[in-house]
């Protein structure tokens, strides 16, 4: 059996509340996960169980309480999330980890076109030629996420709430990514533009991505699921 | 970001005392070549301390600073003669003011303020002095026919990316910055974060951004540090201790603003 691209072992999530009387809240006792090359985990789970938290550990904004988190980059080292520098870790995040949530962190003035053709471009450093492939494959994903051509050169601050996020499915999925975190990426979009997430989901386990979901559509969800896993089963007394 | 084994700076335990006072205690950190870190914390928390010894405007008590200089390794920089610290101070490093009027030549033209650094260097061809400002203060958005012009006449945000211009003219590998945007208006705000954001990367920029406004750690610094006090009271990354802040006084500061 090949190593799993990523693994959660005894990994805990509590949070101190320092103003609130040193409030005590318990989110994870024991998480015990394993996600191979080409397998999409769907995550269940009533809200506020930390479906949300499971994968703000594993992209590391969460900083675990206990337990090690592991990521097997094919062809590379494996890598202690837990224990990374945050240089390594911002490498991490720019090679390996790709983050698809439903809201966009604006960025002002930038063009929906360069917004969502930055990761690919920053790998272009200088190189004109590298930028404007970059370029090229961001009309590309416009295209097929259904951005009407006339915005792609404005600044998708007064984008509706589903086009701003299918830039950002598009600036987080343009580079394929290794191990992606999918967190509602679907959440307002209409009937015809989930159906090409959920493409793009296939795609991607099709090209060997593993990958961890949260989808509030339960068709969705079971149109994409390799395997299900409920979050309750990761605390230890409800 | 590039992969270097060795930090473009190193600092260890650098303090530094106004009488019975103690302003900044016990910092350290390393900085990696394109790095952008930000120092954040309420005003008295240390910060400005913090970057003016770091930059070797003034000298802590104690404490070591070291700059990778492009010759000679990690060299400690207050073991450095005043003429080398002066050149460091113009070729590799930058310095972006709070107020513009601190870090501009406030009485004459932009276009002498951006070429200063480069004729400081020793170049003394006008026409290349006058292209290479003219290229510079597109780069940072001002009309080139403003050339002529005193920083005097200009608004704000123009004296502020001019400033940045006259800076990254001679294109340094670390950049200290002071609260660059407080004081501006929002627009004007987003502005200016837009080109130091865009710049940082294309230069493959290091730099030290000390700030009040949360928000400007989140859209430029990769890493952050947040001082109380003159203590650095929790370090890591940026959207780490904005997202799940662990020192009480991180997450008082985090609290205390909408959505950074």
């Amino acid at each position: 059996m090949t190593t799993p691209l990523l693994q959660l072992r005894g990994v805990a999530k509590r949070f101190t509340l320092h103003h609130q009387n040193a409030l005590e809240l318990s989110v994870f006792d024991n998480v015990e996960l394993s996600v191979s090359a080409g397998e999409c985990v769907v995550l269940d789970g009533a809200s506020g169980l930390g479906k949300s938290t499971l994968l703000k550990l594993i992209y590391a904004n969460y900083r675990a309480s206990a337990g090690r988190i592991t990521v097997q980059p094919p062809g590379g080292e494996a890598v202690e999330v837990t224990e990374l520098a945050p240089r390594e870790m911002v490498r991490l995040r720019r090679d390996t980890i790709g983050y698809v949530s439903q809201f966009l962190r604006v960025i002002p003035r930038v063009p929906a076109l360069d917004v969502v053709a930055e990761p690919l471009a920053e790998d272009a450093g200088d190189d004109a030629a590298g930028i404007e492939a970059a370029r090229e494959e961001a009309r590309r994903w416009l295209t097929r996420l259904a951005i009407p051509e006339r915005l792609w050169h404005l600044p998708p601050a007064t984008f509706s709430g589903g086009e701003q996020q299918r830039i950002n499915i598009a600036r987080n999925m343009i580079k394929p990514k290794p191990l992606l975190l999918l967190d509602e990426p679907t959440a307002s979009l209409d009937a015809a533009n989930t159906r090409t997430v959920i493409e793009l989901i296939r795609e991607a386990a099709a090209r060997g991505a593993a990958m961890v979901g949260i989808f509030h559509d339960a068709e969705v969800g079971a149109a994409v699921a390799t395997r299900r896993i409920n979050v309750a089963d990761f605390r230890s007394a409800a | 970001m590039s992969t270097s084994t060795l930090p473009l700076l190193r600092v260890r335990g650098i303090g530094k005392r106004y009488g019975e006072r103690v302003a900044l205690h016990d910092a350290s950190f390393d900085l990696w070549p394109g790095e952008v870190l930000a120092v954040v914390g309420e005003s008295g928390s240390g910060k400005t301390t913090l970057l003016n010894a770091v930059a070797a405007r003034s000298q802590p008590d104690e404490g070591s600073v070291q700059f990778h200089t492009r010759t000679g390794g990690l060299q400690e920089v207050f073991a450095m003669s005043e003429a080398e610290q002066r050149l460091l101070a113009r070729t590799d490093w930058g310095f972006v003011h709070q107020n513009a009027a601190d870090g501009l030549r406030m009485d004459v033209s932009a276009g002498a303020n951006v070429g200063e650094r480069l004729m400081g260097l020793g170049e003394r061809h006008y026409g290349r002095l006058r292209a290479t400002a003219s290229e510079w203060l597109q780069r940072v958005e001002i009309d080139p026919q403003r050339i002529d012009d005193a920083p005097r006449t200009f608004s704000g945000g123009m004296r502020q990316r001019l400033q940045i211009a006259r800076n990254l003219v001679t294109r340094p590998r670390l950049v200290f910055m002071d609260e660059p945007t407080s004081g501006l208006d929002v627009s004007v705000q987003a502005r200016l974060l837009d080109l130091l954001r865009q710049l940082t990367r294309q230069m493959q920029l290091a730099a030290i951004v000390v700030t009040h406004d949360l928000a400007v750690a989140r859209l430029l610094a990769h890493r952050m540090m947040v001082m109380q006090k003159g203590r650095v009271v929790e370090a890591g990354l940026t959207d780490q201790l904005l997202d799940d802040p662990q020192h009480p006084y991180t997450q008082l500061l985090v609290s205390s603003v909408l959505q950074p």
